[in-house]
């Protein structure tokens, strides 16, 4: 049942695009947003529907080579829900109709890409989908062709192609110590080829690979730029789910099946986790640009993910997940925060707003949601994940790191609340008397994220059995 | 300026004739003739296109960058030939001892039959990057 | 891996190492980005070599040459989209000069 979701939209881009241009539009709005629903719809009631243990005729018939697991369900729901919340913010913030309907092409192949990502068994797949996802990403940022845009989009286009590169170096080493692609022919063979320097060499590259396109430090030099830069749907998808199904996705995928997981990946791990966290939350406290305080905080967050991976434990492993959900979630709500924002001031320079909660009141409310959500604030849901990631790391003796995570809980607080001070409350600035509120589909989009969040934070010692 | 550029381009077509013509001696037939037709035919083609569709320096603006820049950029295509001459030397070596061991070997059927995932896979970058062709290379209507 | 494929391995490596270091010294030592693509076709075709190389010594010939064929394809879309952006950042700037271009800081 799991290829369908990528056979099926493969199938609808043919389909799509077949149809003349004035219902174009109309076509593409209806597959993406039912295959985006028919995904978040199938992970939530039906999740027997994926596990690998049923082989039915559609399995026999392509014979796909796929896993699913809890964490694989996770990020499908995820990419489900990011792809819906891009789908109406674009028809919201790209007024011309044919360049809708080529974002819409782009985010259907992206969808693609990244339902193959969390699904394949295989190295070199992986890395055949994590490259579709970036260059259809690279044209969605290029799209509306200003200065800004196109020089974020060849800056990651060339990070992302070295990331790339790396990757595959890291690939081909492996296949010289291992006969084989498949996980599980690489984790045997990893597991008899010990720790020689080869074998280090190897998981070195890839692990510098996919530092890169998570953006974390010290190879985020890329993010800021792209996130600021990118039209506002791409950011939303950017931010949303791409950083984090192609990086911190594939990190978690090959260190716990396919690397040996052992005291020296973990050290690692974590203290590349711990920088980020640091070097994130203080680089965004000095941000003036609205999207690029996000950027940066994202940067941040990411970190924490990596954090709790280090860690190891199952405790920690759990956190990490649940807060890679909840990242996507809450983040996406700001950055459509920032693209309403943006559509009714024509600016992201934070300096120049004020006051705007009186004018758009769910912006306003949506954005302190997603906010406290991140500086992780009881009762919402990124407290829970922020809570445990800081419980794992205590309980496994690493106290240095849970300090470091509860200081940058309190300096995302410190920002966020200067930000929310500048622009949603306080007095209103002139010139702005006449804006309203954003179109229905961002208020749509900000209400559905909000509630998720605050329905997961309050809920969520309920659904999930407390160990 | 241009010379230079166009001569870059000729430089990595030279050098991937080069790489084809190794990969062929590592027993890899079908991957040196992609390599080849592909690398050194048409992605030299999409350089020289490109380079085509960003010309027309203005006099001025030549003068302005001969006299900033020393011409310090210069040597890299000739030591890029260099490089490949001299390791064409090292091309002819007499003896690959290892014994192939008798696996499937025709990459084709590998292709088909054990790796379709990665057909499309291909398929899907190459849709993705006609939507790029689409987008960005249209002319902005003024 | 055996002892007799080892000086093959390391003769081609240098070949490699050599491909990569010219192909990451192009990209980051040259103001035109023109000039920075061509540094990362040197360096996928370092990484080309390398896969097929890898699938020589271990006997998978087959194996490393589909996986380069997929590559070889990737490769060529990306530079198709990459000319693609440097195209449009002449249409609007009328320069490739990365110096020129600092438009965003890092």
């Amino acid at each position: 049942m799991a290829p369908l979701l990528v056979i099926v939209p493969f199938f609808s881009i043919i389909i799509m695009n077949l149809f003349p241009r004035k219902l174009m539009q109309y076509t593409s709005f209806i597959c993406l947003g039912f295959l985006s629903l028919a995904q978040t719809y199938l992970v939530l009631a039906r999740p027997e529907w994926f596990w690998h243990k049923n082989v039915d005729l559609v399995d026999s018939m392509f014979s796909f080579r796929y896993s699913v697991d809890e964490i694989a369900l996770v990020l499908l729901l995820c990419i489900g829900v990011v792809v819906f919340v891009t789908l109406l913010s674009a028809r919201a913030m790209i007024p011309d109709v044919r360049q809708r309907v080529n974002f819409k092409n782009l985010l259907l192949v992206s969808l693609i890409g990244m339902n193959a990502t969390v699904l394949v068994k295989d190295i070199f797949s992986l890395y055949v989908f994590i490259e579709i996802t970036a260059v259809s990403s690279y044209i969605m940022i290029a799209m509306n062709k200003d200065e800004r845009a196109l020089e974020g989009a060849f800056k990651y286009l060339i990070l992302s192609a070295i990331a790339t590169v790396m990757m595959l170096a890291s690939i081909s080493l492996m296949l010289l110590l291992t006969g084989g692609t498949t996980f599980t022919a690489v984790s045997a063979g990893l597991d008899v080829a010990g720790r020689g320097l080869f074998v280090r060499i190897a998981i070195g590259l890839f692990l510098c690979g996919l530092f890169i396109k998570s953006g974390l430090v010290p190879f985020h030099g890329w993010l800021p730029d792209a996130y600021s830069a990118a039209p506002a749907p791409a950011s939303v998808l950017l931010a949303g789910v791409v950083t984090k199904v192609s990086g911190v996705y594939v990190l978690i995928r090959l260190a716990i099946s396919v690397f040996a997981f052992d005291n020296s990946l973990q050290g690692l791990l974590m203290f590349v986790g711990a920088v980020s966290v640091l070097t994130g939350a203080f680089a965004a406290l000095t941000q003036s640009d609205f999207k690029r305080m996000l950027a940066y905080s994202s940067i941040s967050q990411v970190g924490y993910i990596i954090l709790g991976l280090g860690c190891a434990t199952p405790l920690a492993i759990f956190g990490a997940v649940f807060h890679l959900f909840n990242h996507a979630i809450f983040k996406s709500l700001l950055f459509i925060n920032a693209a309403s924002v943006e559509k009714e001031l024509g600016t992201t320079d934070m300096e120049k707003m004020g006051g705007l909660a009186q004018k758009m009141p769910v912006a306003g409310v949506s954005s302190v949601v997603g906010l406290l959500s991140t500086a992780g604030i009881p009762p919402l849901a990124g407290f829970w994940s922020k809570f445990i990631i800081i419980l794992a790391l205590w309980s496994a003796g690493r106290f240095v790191y849970a300090w470091i995570a509860v200081l940058a809980s309190l300096l995302t607080l410190a920002y966020f609340l200067s930000m929310q001070r500048k622009v949603f409350f306080g007095k209103l600035k002139a010139g702005f008397e006449n804006i309203r509120e954003s179109s229905a589909g961002l208020i749509i989009s900000q209400a559905v994220l909000a509630i998720i969040t605050v329905g997961l934070g309050l809920f969520f010692p309920f659904i999930v059995p407390w160990r | 300026m241009t010379t230079r550029l166009v001569r870059s381009v000729v430089g990595l077509a030279m050098v991937s004739a080069v790489v084809s013509i190794l990969i062929f001696r590592l027993n890899s037939p079908l991957a040196a003739v992609f390599e080849l037709s592909v690398c050194a035919g048409l992605i030299s083609v999409i350089f020289v296109t490109t380079i085509s569709f960003t010309q027309r320096l203005t006099p001025e603006k030549l003068e302005l960058r001969r006299k900033q820049r020393f011409d310090k950029y210069s040597y890299l295509p000739v030591v890029l030939l260099a490089v490949g001459i001299l390791l064409m030397i090292f091309k002819p070596n007499p003896d690959f001892p290892l014994p192939p061991v008798p696996k499937e070997q025709d990459a084709r059927n590998i292709i088909w039959h054990l790796r379709h995932v990665d057909l499309l896979g291909q398929i899907l970058v190459i849709l993705a990057g006609v939507f790029g062709v689409v987008i960005l290379f249209k002319e902005p209507r003024k | 891996m055996s002892l007799e494929g080892a000086h093959i391995f390391w003769v081609f490596n240098i070949f490699i190492i050599l491909l990569s270091v010219m192909g990451a010294y192009y990209i980051i030592a040259t103001f035109n980005l023109i000039r920075s693509l061509i540094g990362l076709e040197l360096l996928i075709k370092a990484v080309t070599l390398l896969i097929v190389l890898a699938g020589y010594l271990t006997g998978n010939e087959g194996l490393a040459q589909a996986l380069v064929i997929t590559l070889i394809v990737i490769e060529v879309v990306i530079m198709v989209v990459a000319g693609g952006i440097v195209v449009s950042v002449y249409r609007n700037n009328r320069t490739l000069d990365t110096r020129r271009l600092k438009e965003l800081k890092g």
